[in-house]
C-alpha cells in the first residue's frame, strides 16, 4: 500500500486501472477530462493493458461501452452533465441489455443557463434508467468504489451497469491523501470478468435486446431488472464489507456519522457531507446531539436502512443539491416516501442549496440544525432555497451594470 | 470482377439462411436484399440493428437469424458495432477467445438512420476505420412509421408528410457520395432485383476489411403504393431507367457495375407507384416528369467518359 495525493479524477482513473479494465470508449467533457486523459496516457505508454477509443459523442460512447460489455470485456467510461443527458437514451438501452460495466459521472449542473460548476441534477436525471448509483464523498471513497462497483455490476444477482458519482470541482480537482491498494490484492478481490449469458461468439449465436410485442413480455423484463437492481443493496453491502476486511475501509449502503444517539440529523449525498460532518462536530462540541446520515447508494434506494437510521429522530434536515422544478428536492421526496406512514417518523425539513457550484456555509448548516430542532411535529414546512439577500443584490448589480452598458452603447452621446 | 464465383444466377447460394415468418410486409424489397446478403454472409456474424422496419425481424423469443443480433438505437448502430468489434479483438488478442470464434460485425439500418440520425455515428466509425459491414435498406422514407419524408426521399415523391400536388420538393441525399468522401474500404449500391450484381458486391465486401457500405434500394409496397408482386419489376426498372445507378467504390475509384446501355424513360418507373401518381393524374405533368428525366440524364452525362 502506498499513499498519494490524488484529485478525485485521478482517483477514478487509478480505480479503473486497478480494476484492470479492458476497454475505455471515451468522449471528453469538463470536469471529467482528467480521468480519460490519465487512462489514455497509461494505455498509450503501455503502463496499462487495454484498448482506448474516442467516440464522436456520449451517445455513441455509451453504445460502444454497452456493446463491448455485452460481448464480454470489462469496460470503463466517464462523463458529466450534458454528456450524461446526451447519452440518456443509451443509459436506458444498455441497462436493458443487462450489460455490466462502470461509468464515472463527475457531477455538474445542467443547462440552461450553461454552467461548468457542480450540483446533482445531472446524476438524478439518470435515477430511473437501471444503472445503480454510488455517491462518493472523498477521493479515497472514489478510488475504493471503482473495484467495488465492478463486483456489484458483474455479480450474477445484479448484472447491471453502475455509475460512480463524484462532485465536479469540489472533488474532481481537490487533492486529498489517498491510500493505493496493491494491484495483486485488488485482483484477489475482483476476479477477471466472466461474461456468461451475454456474449457474442461464432459457436454461440445470441440475440440481445430483441423487440417484444405486448405488455406481458415487456413487464417481465422490467420486473427482472427491478428485482436485480434491488439485489444491489445486499451485493454492495457484501462487497463493501469484504473490501473492509481486505483493506480496512468498510463501505455500507449508508454512511452514519455520530447519528446513533442524535436527535437531529442531516441527510445528504456527495462531498458536501464532509462539510456537514464538520458542522456536526462543532454542534456536538456545543452540546447539541446532531448527526449525519449519508446514503452511498441512491439506486437501489436503501429505504429500510434509512428507516432504521432515522425513525425516532426529532428532526431531519434533508439537504438537496438539486432542484426538481415545481416540486423541490429529489432526495427529500425519496425520503418522505421511505418514511411515509411510520408512527415514529421524524419531521423532514427540505433545504435546497449548492446549485451550480454555490457553497453551503457552516453557518447555514447550523441554521438548518436549529430549524430542525425547533420544528413542530405535524405539518412540514415548504422547501427552502438557500439563497442570501447578498447573493440577490449581487445578481441585481450585474443586471443593472449590463443595462447601463447597453444604454451607453445605444446612445454614445449621453 | 473477373475472380468472382458468381457468373450466372445458377451460382447464387440457395442456402436460405434467414428464417421465415417475420412480420415484414409482403413484397418487402429490403427483406429481399437482406435475404440474399445473409445467404452470402452466413451465421458467423452479429447484426447491430438501428431502429427501423427490420427491428421487428427478431421478436422475443424468436429470431430468423442463424447468427447473433443486438438491437441498439436509431442513432448509434455503428457505435454499437465499434464496441462489439473492439471487444472481439480484445478477447482474441488476450487469448480469451480463439480466432475461429470471430464474427463479421454488421450494422443494419434503414435510410432514416443511415442518411439522417445515425450519420454522425457512421461518419465517426468510418473515420476510425472500423472493420464492419454497413447494410442500408433504403425505402426512401420513414417506412416503419408510415412513409414520412426522410433524407432519402427522392424529388417529386408524395409521402405521408408531403401530400401536396408537387410531392417532395427537396433532393435525395447522396449517401454513397458521403461515404466515398470518407475514403472507406468499400461502398456499393445494390438492389435485390439484381441478385447477381448484389452477390458479386457482397463477395467483394466480404473479402475486404474496414468500413464497407452495402446500400440497397428497397422497393416498399406499402410506402410506395404498389402491388407486392411488382417488387422485382420495380427494382429492375429503377436500374434500367438510370434512377438507381449500380456502382461501387474501391481504392478511390467509382465504377458503375451495371450501367443501363439504353436508358428506359423514367416515367416507366414513376407510373408503377402511387407515390408518383400525381404526376399522371388527374392531368399528366409532362413538365415535372421531364424535370426528373433531366436529373437522371445529367447524372449519366457526368458519369460518361
Amino acid at each position: 500500500m502506498t499513499g498519494m495525493l490524488l484529485t478525485g479524477n485521478a482517483a477514478v482513473a487509478r480505480g479503473a486501472r486497478l480494476a484492470r479494465v479492458d476497454y475505455v470508449p471515451a468522449f471528453p467533457i469538463t470536469p471529467q477530462t482528467e480521468i480519460i486523459e490519465a487512462l489514455a496516457g497509461w494505455i498509450e505508454s503501455g503502463d496499462m493493458l487495454g484498448r482506448w477509443v474516442t467516440l464522436e459523442s456520449e451517445h455513441a460512447m455509451l453504445t460502444a461501452a454497452g456493446a463491448a460489455a455485452a460481448t464480454g470485456v470489462r469496460v470503463f467510461t466517464a462523463t458529466s452533465s450534458q454528456g450524461l443527458l446526451y447519452a440518456m437514451e443509451m443509459l436506458y438501452t444498455v441497462a436493458g441489455w443487462r450489460a455490466p460495466f462502470v461509468l464515472a459521472n463527475v457531477s455538474r449542473g445542467l443547462a440552461t443557463p450553461i454552467t461548468l460548476e457542480p450540483d446533482h441534477n445531472d446524476i438524478l436525471a439518470a435515477r430511473d434508467c437501471g444503472f445503480l448509483q454510488i455517491h462518493c464523498a472523498t477521493c479515497q471513497e472514489v478510488l475504493d468504489n471503482l473495484p467495488i462497483a465492478y463486483r456489484v455490476a458483474e455479480d450474477p444477482r445484479v448484472r447491471l451497469p453502475v455509475i460512480v458519482n463524484l462532485d465536479g470541482f469540489y472533488l474532481s480537482f481537490t487533492r486529498e491523501p489517498v491510500v493505493l491498494p496493491e494491484p495483486q490484492e485488488v485482483d484477489a478481490f475482483l476476479p477477471p470478468f466472466e461474461a456468461r449469458d451475454i456474449r457474442f461468439r461464432a459457436s454461440q449465436p445470441e440475440s440481445q435486446a430483441v423487440a417484444v410485442l405486448g405488455g406481458g413480455p415487456y413487464s417481465y423484463f422490467r420486473y427482472e431488472t427491478h428485482l436485480a437492481a434491488r439485489n444491489g443493496l445486499q451485493v454492495y453491502a457484501e462487497a463493501g464489507a469484504e473490501w473492509g476486511e481486505r483493506f480496512g475501509r468498510v463501505y455500507d449502503v449508508l454512511d452514519l456519522y455520530r447519528s446513533e444517539d442524535a436527535e437531529i440529523c442531516f441527510v445528504m449525498i456527495g462531498s458536501f457531507a464532509t462539510k456537514a460532518m464538520a458542522a456536526v462536530d462543532a454542534l456536538r462540541a456545543a452540546g447539541r446531539r446532531v448527526g449525519l446520515v449519508r446514503p452511498r447508494l441512491l439506486r437501489p434506494f436503501p429505504a429500510e436502512a434509512l428507516r432504521q437510521a432515522l425513525v425516532g429522530k426529532r428532526g431531519v434536515a434533508v439537504v438537496d443539491q438539486n432542484l426538481s422544478f415545481g416540486f423541490g428536492g429529489v432526495l427529500h421526496g425519496e425520503l418522505c416516501s421511505a418514511l411515509y406512514g411510520l408512527a415514529d417518523a421524524p419531521i423532514l425539513l427540505s433545504f435546497i442549496g449548492g446549485l451550480g457550484g454555490r457553497d453551503i456555509a457552516q453557518s447555514e448548516l447550523f441554521e438548518m440544525a436549529r430549524l430542525a430542532a425547533a420544528a413542530d411535529r405535524g405539518e412540514a414546512p415548504p422547501p427552502r432555497l438557500l439563497y442570501t439577500q447578498e447573493e440577490l443584490r449581487e445578481v441585481r448589480k450585474l443586471q443593472t451594470l449590463a443595462h447601463a452598458e447597453r444604454n451607453r452603447l445605444e446612445d454614445p452621446g449621453s | 470482377m473477373s475472380e468472382t464465383r458468381f457468373h450466372s444466377v445458377k451460382d447464387l447460394p440457395s442456402a436460405r439462411l434467414l428464417g421465415t415468418g417475420t412480420p415484414m410486409c409482403a413484397g418487402c424489397g429490403g427483406l429481399q436484399a437482406l435475404h440474399q446478403i445473409y445467404n452470402l454472409l452466413g451465421g458467423r456474424s452479429v447484426f447491430v440493428n438501428a431502429a427501423g422496419c427490420m427491428t421487428l425481424l427478431s421478436v422475443y423469443p424468436f429470431t430468423p437469424f442463424r447468427g447473433s443480433w443486438l438491437y441498439t438505437a436509431m442513432a448509434s448502430a455503428p457505435a454499437g458495432a465499434q464496441g462489439v468489434r473492439d471487444a472481439l479483438d480484445i478477447l482474441i488478442a488476450q487469448g480469451r477467445m480463439p480466432p475461429e470464434e470471430d464474427l463479421q460485425v454488421v450494422a443494419l439500418t434503414g435510410d432514416g438512420s443511415a442518411y439522417g440520425m445515425g450519420l454522425s455515428a457512421t461518419s465517426g466509425a468510418i473515420e476510425r476505420e472500423l472493420d464492419f459491414l454497413y447494410i442500408v435498406y433504403d425505402n426512401e422514407g420513414y417506412g416503419n412509421t408510415g412513409q414520412q419524408t426522410s433524407p432519402a426521399t427522392p424529388h417529386g415523391a408524395r409521402t405521408a408528410t408531403c401530400r401536396g400536388p408537387g410531392g417532395f420538393a427537396g433532393e435525395k441525399k447522396d449517401l454513397f457520395a458521403i461515404w466515398c468522401a470518407h475514403k472507406p474500404a468499400y461502398a456499393a449500391t445494390l438492389v435485390g432485383a439484381e441478385p447477381l450484381d448484389l452477390a458479386r458486391k457482397v463477395e467483394t465486401a466480404l473479402s475486404i476489411k474496414g468500413p464497407r457500405l452495402l446500400l440497397a434500394l428497397a422497393p416498399c409496397p406499402t410506402g410506395w403504393d404498389f402491388d407486392p408482386r411488382h417488387t422485382v419489376e420495380i427494382g429492375k426498372l429503377a436500374v434500367k431507367t438510370g434512377l438507381w445507378p449500380l456502382k461501387e467504390y474501391r481504392e478511390g475509384r467509382v465504377v458503375h457495375t451495371k450501367p443501363p446501355m439504353r436508358r428506359v424513360p423514367v416515367e416507366r418507373y414513376l407510373e408503377t407507384q402511387g407515390r408518383f401518381r400525381h404526376l399522371f393524374e388527374p392531368t399528366r405533368r409532362d413538365d415535372r416528369i421531364a424535370e426528373i428525366q433531366a436529373r437522371v440524364d445529367a447524372y449519366w452525362e457526368a458519369v460518361a467518359p
